[in-house]
């Protein structure tokens, strides 16, 4: 029987009753390649995290802390997040994928109390411009070596306070987490988080896919994410499930977890879903010719008898091989963060290996619609979630607009930033700047973007302001990068690219050379976060008062007065 | 322990077998995910067979950043 989370205030609430319910239940594995570093039980994980929570309070930990969490996925990190929820504290999940410049500065906006982090990440931070002047007041490091320098931080392995912890009750209406969508380099965008946020997004996809003692999620996405910290924690959690953490996401770690583990569900990004079908492919082309034919032929009766849902025992009945290369027990996997091709989608389906394709945003808490397989439609990001509202803002003659939401999870605000979120949820529908159409069915079809933003095919968002600064000094008048399907909108959410459009000086000519110092420039970011090509232009950018660039304005100069064939490639 | 320019050579090499290039194509300094195309994940395949050629073990997190073989190189033979 899982919690009724109808009834509890905060994830804190439900976590401790969860820790109760269930506490000979395995809640989570941690694997190293071939080595298990970590296998624990609720029972195990509340005894791991109460004398950390009791060691916080000791400290100072009045409700309401924020505490900041950059790690990868592991076993420390959920344990660590517990114990700021007991505690009543606001969690700051931040990407460590960030440089550590850019974690500085976001640890700075949150103006985060507490910092939890890994070692080698915290090497990285204190070499980092501007650590002098980090204001976090506690610092607890994991898996430091013995006699390693931290700076005047401390071990959280030695961490530890005895006695009871007292639990710190918090309403639903509070903050829970401050999770940042964007704004590394210009204004940081901090979603504000409820616990009701969570909470009834975890009751509506526990829903559509429930999960139960036994169930075990392989996460690989990172937990600061909303998607993994929802699926690959609070959602398994609350349910009794495990979660498997692996340490290193090398393709042959991650197929061996899954029949190592039995894996149940995991969620992924379309390039990693995308190389799992070329590998299958791969081998089944190294076939040999009649066993290829018969392995095609139960593919097509797979597919024609699942056409109007999927029938697990009847697909790994017919198709067994795959599904023990899956590991044997895998019920469905979850994509997410960028476009998937519904080809991919499909050879998925047909194997029965149902994959469910969703479409959210932080803002939303995660998901907004999600597949239900009631049919599978590869060619939609699937339905509203229940409890949540879609509609289609000023729609053309096709149907098509910008995507609108609304319903118990969408954020409370951007964190200090009342105009920003006066502009983004409007008369309490969260305006997502992502062009779609819903289908006669109820389907959510997605069209490109308004927004002046791109995401990889990895589901990484990569916003022109944030990496603008890496172009500083650049010997020309002035300069904006752009989503070059923002100047010139495309229907379409593939291939997207980032442009930088640069004025030259009075008679300045763009030499070779200057294309070279722009992709010097471009290479000290990170590959994914590079400009493709620069435009010339040669007119004064609009500008606020203030001496802002008007993005919108210029832009539609732009657009009116050059294509796509301006863009000059790197 | 072999030196810097020595690793740094091995990893061209194991570079270019491993995503079917000419080695004389592929120079220190490259970006690697420009000169050979690839994605991070790509990237991930080229260290487990960085790590059995060396016989090191290399953490995810030392790749995050590096864009270039030489950098490369320097990680591999700080743990050598």
């Amino acid at each position: 029987m899982i919690l009724d989370l109808r009834k509890y205030q905060s994830l804190g609430e439900a976590l401790r009753d969860a820790l109760e319910r269930w506490p000979d239940e395995v809640c989570l594995i941690e694997a190293d390649r071939e080595r298990e570093n970590a296998r624990l039980t609720y029972r195990q994980f509340k005894e791991a995290a109460l004398p950390l929570a009791r060691a916080l309070q000791n400290e100072g930990f009045p409700a309401g802390t924020r505490a900041a969490i950059v790690m990868t996925n592991q076993s420390k990190w959920l344990i660590s997040a517990y114990a700021i929820f007991y505690c009543g504290g606001m969690l700051v999940p931040l990407d460590y994928k960030l440089t550590p410049g850019e974690q500085i500065k976001l640890l700075a906006h949150s103006k985060a109390e507490i910092l939890i982090v890994e070692y080698h990440l915290w090497r990285a931070v204190m070499k980092a411009d501007g650590f002098r002047g980090l204001g976090t007041r506690l610092v607890l490091v994991t898996e430091a070596p013995p006699g390693a320098d931290l700076g005047g931080a401390k071990r959280w392995e030695a961490f530890r306070g005895n006695g009871e912890p007292l639990f710190v009750a918090r309403s639903r209406q509070d903050p829970a987490c401050i999770v940042y969508s964007s704004g590394t380099g210009g204004s940081p965008k901090g979603c504000v988080l409820t616990h009701e946020n969570y909470l009834e997004q975890c009751m509506a996809l526990t829903a559509l896919y429930p999960f139960w003692p036994g169930v075990r999620y392989l996460s690989i996405l990172p937990t600061n994410h909303a998607v993994d910290f929802m699926i690959g924690f609070i959602g398994p959690f609350t349910c009794g499930a495990a979660v498997v953490h692996l340490r290193t996401l090398r393709p042959e770690y991650v197929r061996e977890a899954f029949k190592r583990y039995k894996i149940t569900y995991m969620t992924l990004v379309p390039t990693v879903l995308k190389n799992l079908e070329r590998g299958l492919r791969q081998r089944f082309d190294e076939l040999p010719k009649a066993r290829r034919g018969i392995l095609n032929s139960l593919i097509r009766v797979n597919r024609a008898l699942t056409r109007r849902r999927p029938n697990l025992r009847l697909s790994r009945a017919l198709l067994g091989q795959v599904h023990a290369a899956f590991g044997g027990e895998l019920r469905a996997l979850f994509v997410g963060g960028a476009f998937t091709e519904p080809a991919t989608l499909q050879f998925f389906y047909d194997l029965g290996i149902p994959v469910g394709n969703g479409y959210g945003c932080t803002e939303a808490s995660t998901v907004i619609t999600l597949n239900d397989f009631k049919p599978f439609r590869a060619d939609t990001v699937g339905k509203p979630l229940p409890g949540m509202e879609v509609k289609i803002v000023s729609p053309d003659a096709e149907g098509i607009g910008e995507v609108a939401a609304r319903g118990k999870t969408v954020m409370a605000q951007y964190l200090d930033e009342p105009e920003i979120t006066a502009e983004t949820i409007v008369d309490g529908w969260l305006l997502t700047g992502d062009l779609g159409r819903m289908d006669a069915t109820g389907h959510l079809q997605l069209f490109g973007r308004k927004k002046n933003m791109i995401v990889t095919e990895e589901g990484k968002n990569i916003y022109p302001e944030d990496i603008e600064t890496v172009f500083d000094g650049l010997a020309v008048k002035e300069y904006c990068v752009f989503a070059a399907n923002y100047l010139w909108p495309a229907r379409t959410m593939v291939g997207e690219q980032l442009a930088i459009v640069v004025h030259p000086e009075a008679g300045q000519s763009i030499t070779p050379e200057f294309a070279v110092e722009i992709g010097e420039r471009n290479r000290r970011l990170l590959n994914y976060k590079r400009v493709s090509g620069y435009v010339v232009w040669d007119r004064d950018f609009p500008l606020t008062a203030s001496m802002k660039i008007k993005r919108g304005e210029l832009a539609e100069q732009i657009r009116q007065a050059l294509d796509r064939s301006a863009v000059v490639p790197l | 322990m072999s030196s810097l320019q020595n690793t740094t050579n091995e990893v061209l090499r194991l570079a270019a077998e491993h995503f079917k290039v000419p080695r004389e194509q592929l120079s220190a300094d490259d970006d690697f995910f420009k000169t050979l195309g690839i994605n991070s994940l790509q990237t991930l395949d080229l260290l487990t067979r960085i790590e059995q050629h060396f016989q090191i073990e290399l953490p995810d997190y030392e790749l995050q950043g590096v864009s270039d073989f030489r950098t490369l190189a320097e990680r591999i033979q700080s743990r050598l």
